[in-house]
């Protein structure tokens, strides 16, 4: 999901890096105001984790292999705000230090990968955990979770890469969450079996982080809902509402519809798209819709399987198989 | 160190390119990399000015061209999925040479500075460009403890692989978790240590 230079126009790269900046000055400020001194050192170590982590591939379907994105699992951990700063770290670490992602395109990667993906991916989990309560209620909330917020942040960069005209709409949203539902999974499953891992080990590691600050956790949402929702109007809306043409009106809109550069070479089908791509993006509304009644199952029967009853909200008494 | 990928950054050579100054390197990369992005591809003369000086950087500099192409090779997936969209896709408006040639020599550009500039060099910049110190201060402990953690990583990978004579699929999952999760409870305990140390050294 890195996007590299020269895959973002201008005006995209400006207006991400806008709502990003914002999101990561609020974040900021958010960690100064509630995080101890003693614990800003592990900020740094989190952003270094979280790069271990992403080098642990694991098996998608298909003998392909996905990493951790892990804005989700980390925002469990420590919170939606210090998510927000240790994903940004790793961004613009892997950005200059190992090309990984561009320089321009580096405020859309931060708002996919960190805003988006930890603080929706922050809220749904919550959200659930206030139903399910205990260890189980919270491996069920993660599961499903991470697989949301992986997929939104799929749709939040096809939706730049389209308003950049790189790859038009019809083509970048199927495909990117198409295949995002698909590495949704594994980062569900391996979120909530590390989440659960560290629960065993160290129960004190996460219930220290997730219970303090309780009222202004919902000042901090709300600023964040405001950031994501203006993101998603942006970069989202104009396609979702006129789905077919919806590059031309923006295109017409913002008067940049000369810039229509000519193909080098003959299409293969000129003055038409492909058939049923068309087709294409609703039924991959559709399909997200269902996947995620599906994958909250699957998640549910997760948090059933790994957890046995009787370990309500502590883990000591619990035995391996 | 095992992830030799990583290693590269610390082979400190010596170059023309090397000794400039890290904020003039980065000063005139981003400038390029920011007009290179904005140009429109009919400005033939900026894009093989910019070629001329990256090859000509290149060559000053002495990096291996061999780990260059490399590093370009990583984006061949991206372009070639902008090739085969476009190709398919006469309505959309992008020229997929545009954006091949455009990616190309920006990381192109990142690519000679980030090699020819020490980490810490970047971090001055950014902290004289006033990005807010906790940033600042994440960065540079990301920096410093991301190859041990690797390292880590790698160690508690080499010790799983040695003790498990054929991992099932059923219990793939549960070890890579097992391992990320200790992973984790590694670095925070190394984060209360390394807190200690600070403040035992004046820290605030």
């Amino acid at each position: 999901m890195h996007i590299p230079d020269g895959f973002l126009d201008g005006k995209t790269a400006v207006v991400a890096a806008v709502i990003s900046a914002v999101g990561v000055g609020f974040a900021l400020r958010q960690v100064k105001r509630e995080l101890p001194p003693r614990k800003v050192p592990l900020l740094g170590l989190s952003a270094a984790f979280l790069f271990a982590a992403q080098m642990v591939n694991f098996p998608v379907a298909g003998g392909t292999s996905g990493h951790l994105v892990g804005g989700t699992l980390v925002a469990a951990l420590l919170g939606p705000s210090a998510a927000v700063v240790v994903v940004t770290t790793v961004l613009i670490v892997q950005c200059f230090l190992f090309q990984d992602g561009g320089v321009t395109a580096l405020g859309a990667n931060v708002f996919n990968m960190a805003i988006v993906n930890s603080v929706i991916g922050y809220a749904i989990y919550r959200m659930i955990c206030h139903w399910l309560t205990g260890i189980r209620g919270r491996v069920t909330a993660l599961a499903f979770a991470a697989w949301c917020a992986t997929v939104l942040a799929a749709i939040s960069c096809a939706g730049q890469l389209a308003w950049s005209g790189t790859i038009p709409w019809s083509v970048a949203f199927p495909a990117m969450t198409t295949v995002h539902m698909f590495i949704g999974v594994g980062e569900g499953l391996i979120s909530a079996l590390v989440l659960l891992a560290v629960s065993r080990a160290r129960p004190d590691l996460i219930t220290e982080t997730t219970q303090t600050g309780q009222p202004r956790r919902l000042g901090e949402l709300v600023g964040y809902g405001l950031l994501v929702t203006l993101g998603v109007a942006i970069f989202i809306a104009p396609f979702a509402c006129s789905w077919p043409d919806g590059l031309d009106s923006v295109a017409e809109k913002f008067g940049f519809s000369h810039k229509i550069a000519s193909p080098l070479f003959p299409a293969p089908a000129p003055d038409y798209q492909i058939p049923g791509i068309h087709w294409a993006v609703g039924a991959t509304a559709l399909a997200g819709a269902a996947g995620s009644l599906i994958v909250f199952g699957l998640a549910l029967l997760l948090g059933r399987l790994l957890v046995p009853k009787q370990t309500g909200n502590t883990s000591d008494n619990f035995q391996n198989p | 160190m095992n992830a030799d990928w990583l290693n590269h950054h610390h082979g400190h050579a010596d170059s023309p390119i090397h000794r400039l100054s890290a904020g003039l390197k980065l000063g005139v990369a981003l400038m390029v990399i920011v007009v290179t992005v904005l140009a429109p591809i009919r400005w033939s003369g900026w894009f093989i000015g910019v070629t001329l000086l990256l090859v000509l950087t290149t060559l000053l500099s002495r990096l291996s061209l061999l780990f260059l192409l490399k590093r370009l090779l990583v984006l061949s997936p991206f372009v070639l999925g902008v090739v085969v969209v476009n190709a398919f896709q006469p309505a959309s408006r992008a020229n997929w040479l545009a954006v091949a040639v455009k990616s190309m020599l920006c990381l192109l550009t990142i690519t000679l500075v980030s090699n020819t500039t020490p980490f810490s060099r970047i971090l001055h910049v950014l902290k004289s460009m006033r990005v807010p110190a906790l940033l600042i201060t994440t960065i540079a402990l990301m920096h410093r403890y991301l190859f041990v953690l690797v390292d880590e990583s790698e160690r508690m990978r080499r010790a799983r692989a040695s003790r498990t004579f054929a991992r099932g699929r059923r219990f793939h999952w549960h070890t890579l978790a097992t391992v990320v999760g200790q992973l984790f409870i590694r670095a925070s305990e190394r984060a209360e240590r390394i807190y200690d140390a600070m403040c035992a050294r004046g820290w605030k």
